[in-house]
């Protein structure tokens, strides 16, 4: 293994180099390029070298789309700062160009007078004609405006990588290193837990191994000798202030699992997994599905209702019963959503949300399938409806939703997206006696028994494990009588029982923490509500304008289905209310239809997250109308 | 109720739910077939767990003193995957219909026998939609009349059988409504199987497909018209038994032929039934009048690759998952 000194890393090199705040870094190029692989290798040494972050991997939903292409490209990017980083950044400061595609898509994002790491060994006439540039930008002086840095990295990788033996396509592939390489020296990151990672991946191909970590240091040490002088000035962004313990990074898959796990654990239960292969929510399937934890089972169903079918068997049989999937998926599951809620039995269903409608955008984040969960089953279907802040969050959430699903005896949906399943953050490791135990206690008492009787506090129906000797039921999806709990088709029993599974649901507000002010008053000009993964860009949008004078406040739900039981007195003390999301205005509706209120919306269907500042200009547009 | 006593009996195992099937309903019989068959096979009552979908068919857990969920139209099968997934102590039924297990549910019927999970699967065939009165099933005969086919049927029945077969079933039988003493043979035989057992028990629906069956259950045609297979014997049918199966080896495909008397062949030459062979079990599923009988009893029965546990599982432990929360990267900030 190579130390430190040997890759001419040193903590006072970087101290002489500009000090920021913050900083926004973006890689791209080709699907191929390994771009994703190289964001979540930088990611994390700057976890490692004490910054806070936020990431924003951005892919095609096609594997290999056609090299050069300008839909063919692959990005990540980065913001990371010395202080609280709430989302991965509005504009890039330095953006790492691996082919002129990567360029063109780009370069309208990135900062006035920002950096650009170009590989210019791609910039040849073919793949200039494939990303629509009849000159080269590097010729014809349209970069004039910003820092280039022009290497041809993939050229000096392969003479990096020469002793190595490797075919000229291995060598060419090792070029994402020598740029990550090159970054590192950029930022005084160190190399170490990325060539630990390189011994680990090519533990059984020494040339590739060998290969990579020379393409790595190569890069680093052109950083070193290359006197890039003011077009890349080495720049040093302090350690973020941070509570003292243990820290990892977590995306927001990372937090589901294990938040999911975690809850079974609580609530002293096994658990069953069970999901079908779907963009952005298969991540959950694997990192289970990897497990050795004799609790847990994981089922790559057959299809999107057969595992909603499964989990609900599952917990049936008396295990906790889950199953992830995305918008599409979700759609197929409502059915057997349907049958949970009348059989009234727990179950986690997450939707890892994407642009819709139909198959949409694949790999591209939208919030809007908060109507389908709140409303998407045939008949009075209703049901708990969570939804995480942020990658931290998810964990908690997850959690929460095992909590009140056993705690009621309902389906909990979960709304995540493509945004926070992919996006990755520091985390302080939390001890998990932080979070009450809730152990199920299953009904065992044959006395009086029917499978419909109710807890009075919770409204929720006892929950038997079938193997329980002179428990035998029969649940179904028909109506049953409320007080034997037989099928029933009486029209006085159907409003009854309607009107139960309704006041289930209304009722969990009482378990539920009431509404809190994120940022601001408890009455003012302005309130801006969020719901899920905007809960970083609103916020950071909020606080900014309160810099400036406005006021302000910022409203996050996490809890929609039931609503906080305070919010509705809550929201009537602005003047006004916003509702940003990712969707045509789905929140706002509900805000407008469960309390009366004259509330705003602001939506972006772009596939992509919120700016800060565009969010902050439409506040001070509202303000000032 | 009663729970579990030293010897129950076929009784034990009625709810108290007043029936709901037409009168008549071949579905009664086959009813009275499984109570008979719980009560003998000593199993705690409490451990039995029976799912279904929708259609007449899957109305019978609600009939059963078990463990019972009637869950949505097709998805029997997923999700008593997900029970037994849950808790693999259970004693999982699945009941279903053509139409419930061959149409809405096939793709699921598909996946829960080559997967695999030990569990019986019960599939009454009357070869008609019962529940929504009377359109043709996937396993209607061509030329079925019915409200969604007026002018006869003229798609390909599916037999049930051969699509078990194709989906990788281990245990495949097949039973009639109308002889209670074989359908409680093949039920013992699927449940002793551990893996997934498919029985196709022919039900006649009285009122949308009355005598759909008769061919192989009237009396003076059934003898013809079906054979009872028996592991290691050799195949012979008919009131007398004059009647026997050959393989032609040119064609590769069953014949019917006389056996003894002058004509005849002699036993020696017959086909002996052997339910481990799945090439034998396809050509078996596949027969038909009014060229060759219907086989009933277990066509076939692959007790190898047994797979999976019957112990009831542990819940999730805290302390594996801040295991989970601590191993990888992890960096410390001193205070």
């Amino acid at each position: 293994m190579t130390g430190l000194s040997d890759v001419g890393y040193s903590t006072e090199a970087i101290a002489a180099g500009e000090a920021v705040e913050a900083v926004v870094v973006r890689f791209a190029g080709d699907s191929g390029d390994g771009m994703q692989l190289t964001g979540s290798q930088f990611t994390r040494a700057t976890a490692l070298a004490g910054n806070d972050l936020a990431t924003l991997p951005s892919f095609p939903a096609e594997i290999r789309a056609p090299a050069g292409t300008t839909f063919g490209v692959s990005s990540f990017q980065i913001q990371f700062g010395a202080r609280s980083v709430a989302t991965p950044g509005d504009a890039p400061d330095v953006l790492v160009a691996m082919n002129p595609a990567a360029l063109r898509v780009h370069l309208p994002d990135v900062v006035v007078a920002g950096t650009l790491v170009i590989n210019s060994s791609a910039f040849t006439d073919r793949n200039l004609a494939k990303a629509g540039y009849e000159v080269s930008p590097l010729d014809d002086g349209s970069l004039d405006n910003y820092q280039v840095v022009a290497v041809d990295i993939a050229q000096r990788t392969v003479e990096a990588v020469k002793e190595f033996g490797l075919g000229h396509g291995d060598a060419r592939r090792c070029k994402n290193l020598w740029a990550l390489g090159l970054m590192y020296w950029l930022y005084g990151r160190d190399p170490g837990a990325t060539l630990e990672w390189i011994a680990r991946k090519f533990a059984h191909r020494e040339d590739l191994a060998a290969a990579n970590r020379a393409a790595l240091l190569a890069g680093h040490a052109y950083g070193e000798t290359a006197e890039l002088g003011p077009a890349l000035p080495r720049t040093h962004v302090p350690p973020a202030e941070r509570a003292p313990g243990r820290y990892r990074t977590v995306t927001g898959a990372d937090g589901l699992t294990w938040g999911l796990l975690a809850g079974a654990g609580k609530a002293e239960l096994p658990m069953v997994f069970a999901s079908y292969p779907i963009t952005p929510a298969s991540g959950l399937l694997h990192t289970l599905a990897g497990l050795r934890e004799p609790g847990l089972t994981t089922l790559q169903a057959e299809d999107e209702i057969a595992a909603a079918c499964a989990a609900i068997g599952a917990s049936f049989s008396g295990s906790l019963g889950v199953t992830a999937s995305s918008g599409p998926g979700v759609a197929l599951k409502g059915e057997a959503l349907g049958l949970a809620v009348s059989a009234e039995l727990p179950l986690v269903v997450v939707n890892c949300q994407r642009g819709g409608p139909s198959t949409g955008l694949p790999t591209k984040t939208e919030q809007a399938d908060l109507y389908q969960a709140l409303y998407g089953r045939n008949g009075d279907a209703p049901l708990c409806v969570l939804a995480p802040a942020s990658a931290a969050d998810c964990f908690s959430m997850a959690i929460e939703a095992v909590r009140l699903a056993v705690g009621y005896m309902t389906p909990v949906l979960l709304l995540a997206d493509g945004y926070l399943v992919n996006a990755a953050e520091p985390w302080q490791i939390p001890e998990l006696s932080d979070w009450e135990d809730f152990p199920v206690r299953f009904h065992t008492d044959p006395d009086g028994f029917h499978p419909f009787l109710r807890e009075a506090a919770t409204g929720a129906r006892p929950w038997v494990k079938p193997g329980t000797a002179g428990l035998e039921h029969r649940i179904g999806g028909l109506e049953k009588d409320f007080d034997s709990g037989h099928i029933s088709y009486e029209p006085g029993n159907h409003q009854r029982m309607t009107d139960v599974r309704a006041q289930k649901i209304r009722g969990m507000a009482d378990a539920i923490p009431e509404q809190d002010v994120a940022v601001g008053g408890l009455s003012g000009d302005l309130a801006v509500v969020s719901w899920g993964s905007t809960y970083g860009a609103v916020n950071q949008a909020v606080r900014r304008s309160r810099m400036k004078g406005r006021e302000v406040a910022h409203i996050h739900l996490r809890y929609l289905n039931p609503l906080p039981r305070n919010l509705g007195p809550l929201l009537r003390g602005y003047d006004r209310l916003l509702v940003p999301e990712l969707n045509n205005g789905q929140l706002v509706n509900v805000l407008r239809a469960s309390f009366g209120v004259h509330a705003e919306g602001l939506s972006q269907v772009t596939g992509e997250p919120f700016r800060i500042a565009h969010l902050e200009h439409a506040f001070k547009e509202i303000l000032e109308a | 109720m009663t729970a579990a006593t030293a010897s129950p009996k076929p009784v034990d195992f009625a709810s108290d739910q007043q029936i709901r099937w037409c009168p008549g309903c071949g579905d009664y019989a086959i009813l009275k077939g499984i109570q008979k068959t719980l009560a003998g096979l000593g199993v705690p009552q409490e451990n039995l767990v029976f799912v279904s979908g929708i259609g007449c068919s899957s109305r019978l857990p609600y009939y059963l003193e078990t463990y019972g969920f009637h869950t949505i139209h097709g998805r029997a099968p997923a999700v008593a995957t997900g029970v037994k997934l849950g808790n693999p102590a259970l004693d999982v039924w699945v009941i279903t219909g053509d139409g419930d297990g061959l149409s809405i549910g096939g793709n699921h019927l598909m996946h829960v026998l080559r997967r695999n999970l030990d569990m019986q699967i019960l599939l009454f065939n009357n070869e008609i939609y019962g529940l929504t009165k009377g359109q043709l099933s996937p396993t209607s005969k061509p030329g079925t009349r019915s409200p969604t086919s007026p002018r006869g049927a003229v798609d390909t029945p599916v037999m049930p059988a051969r699509f078990a077969l194709g989906a990788g079933a281990r245990f495949v039988a097949r039973a009639v409504d109308t002889d209670p003493k074989a359908l409680g043979v093949v039920l013992e035989r699927a449940h002793e199987h551990r893996g997934a057992s498919l029985v196709e028990i022919y039900q006649n629906c009285i009122v949308y497909n009355d005598q759909a069956f008769a061919a192989i259950t009237q009396r003076g045609r059934a003898a013809d018209n079906t054979i009872r297979l028996r592991h290691g014997e050799p195949m012979r049918f008919g009131a007398n038994g004059d009647r026997g199966l050959v393989l032609d080896p040119a064609s590769c495909a069953l014949r019917v032929v006389d056996v003894g008397g002058e004509n005849g062949v002699p036993e020696s030459e017959l086909l002996v039934h052997d339910e481990r062979n799945a090439a034998l079990a396809g050509l078996l599923a596949s027969m038909q009048p009014p060229d060759l009988p219907v086989a009933l009893g277990v066509l076939y029965c692959d007790p190898e690759d047994q797979s999976g546990t019957d112990t009831e599982r542990s819940p999730v432990q805290l302390a594996a998952v801040d295991r989970l929360l601590n191993e990888g990267h992890v960096w410390r900030v001193a205070g």
